[in-house]
């Protein structure tokens, strides 16, 4: 998980108390990853443990602010610099639903169309969430991203379509 | 104002030959696109999207069915009243620009409404305006091979759009422009949608597909289905 990371790079701009951390966090990341106070506050407490954050003296309403320490900005970097791995193993639901669709001999082609109807409404509703927030670069990034991983969901199950209409073995099931 | 549909297609069907070698087109395709709707089309190649548009815009005539444009029939308009039509209200927008390589931007998107019979003067107006619109003020008095490949497509837009046409038929207007290009040319559609006009869009790409409010699916010259924007978060 990067809410560590992410909670260091917002202090890399200057001291936040907890709950301006999580607004900020969830600004930046287009209200996609809803954080709650409490996974701030125990992040926070983690990374005071590790040396990556210091807290400040508590105010007069109980607030405290949190300031990176030198180790918090090199382990910010260190993530920056890091590619992210791809997962392992593909665990998408969806990929396994069509490889046990062919296996078990059902007509795939309604599955494919009632996925893309649906992916496709996805997209749309999404697009409109970045029509509507176009201001935001980090907010709009994070919509982007989500608009390109629907895409290629479109796109593979088009491609699903093209290869099981080629493939003699499915045609022969269908026949 | 009226809430009748910019183009209506009613059971529309479009045979190519006929006899036992006849290859169907379109099959049955009922489909009504309103002022302010923007409609994709999608489906694989040969399905008939763009068979689809040509139909909607009277560039090519169903052999079954009507279509409507602006409350008028397309069946039985003679020739002569059909192209009439076509340049009073649609606008098209194909992959293939066609812009004139030896006329300036501005030439483009006049020379057409000046062929169309529009006083020179009126026709230039229309065209900076347009111009204008689409953000190409600055180089109106450019060369299409001076400006960039995003900068053409939208001259191409400006062209189709000049004219206050209500119905904007565009056949993969994204080409092989980048996705924040295209994503711009899907700006300037929507916005002549959200002004009033109904626009009929084929592509293949779902990201661009996704700015419609309705993506129709066609298949085998059929609608296999269509998807609707989710109501809550409608304008």
């Amino acid at each position: 998980m990067a809410i560590r990371q992410g909670l260091l790079a917002l202090l890399s701009r200057g001291p936040r108390y907890g709950y301006q951390l999580r607004a900020e966090f969830e600004a930046s990341t287009g209200a996609t990853w809803p954080l709650n106070i409490g996974q701030v506050y125990t992040t926070l407490s983690r990374l005071e443990r590790d040396g990556l954050v210091a807290p400040g003296e508590q105010d007069d309403q109980g607030r405290v602010v949190y300031t990176i320490t030198e180790a918090g900005r090199a382990e910010m970097a260190r993530w920056f610099g890091t590619p992210v791995a791809q997962a392992d193993r593909p665990r998408d639901e969806l990929v396994i639903k069509l490889a046990m669709a062919v296996t078990a001999g059902a007509d795939v082609r309604p599955i494919i169309q009632a996925q893309r109807t649906a992916t496709m409404g996805t997209l749309q509703r999404l697009t409109r969430a970045r029509r509507a927030s176009a201001e935001d670069p980090a907010q709009r990034l994070v919509l982007d991203s989500m608009i390109f991983q629907a895409e290629a969901e479109q796109r593979w199950l088009d491609h699903c379509e093209a290869v099981l209409a080629a493939s003699p073995q499915t045609q022969e099931r269908q026949a | 104002m009226s809430f009748d549909p910019v183009v209506r297609l009613t059971d529309v069907g479009r045979l190519h030959g006929d006899g036992p070698g006849a290859v169907t087109a379109l099959s049955e395709v009922s489909l009504a696109v309103e002022a302010g709707e923007l409609v994709a089309v999608m489906g694989p190649s040969g399905s008939g999207k763009s068979t689809l548009l040509n139909v909607a815009g009277g560039l090519d005539r169903p052999t079954s069915g009507d279509v409507v444009v602006e409350g008028v029939s397309l069946s039985r308009l003679p020739a002569g009243e059909l192209a009439a039509l076509r340049r009073r209200h649609v606008g098209y927008v194909f992959q293939d620009l066609n812009l004139i390589p030896s006329l300036t931007a501005l030439e483009n998107v006049t020379l057409p409404r000046e062929l169309d019979g529009i006083r020179f003067r009126d026709a230039r107006r229309q065209a900076l305006e347009v111009l204008a619109e689409v953000g190409l003020a600055e180089v109106a008095d450019r060369f299409p091979d001076e400006i960039s490949g995003g900068q053409r497509q939208r001259v191409a837009i400006a062209r189709a759009l000049a004219g206050e046409r209500r119905l904007i038929l565009a056949d993969e207007p994204t080409g092989a422009l980048d996705t924040p290009t295209g994503d711009e040319i899907l700006q300037l559609l929507r916005a002549r949608c959200d002004a009033g006009a109904a626009v009929l869009l084929v592509t293949h790409e779902p990201r661009y597909a996704a700015w419609a409010d309705r993506v129709v699916f066609l298949r085998d010259g059929r609608v296999a289905d269509t998807a609707t924007a989710p109501l809550e978060s409608a304008r």
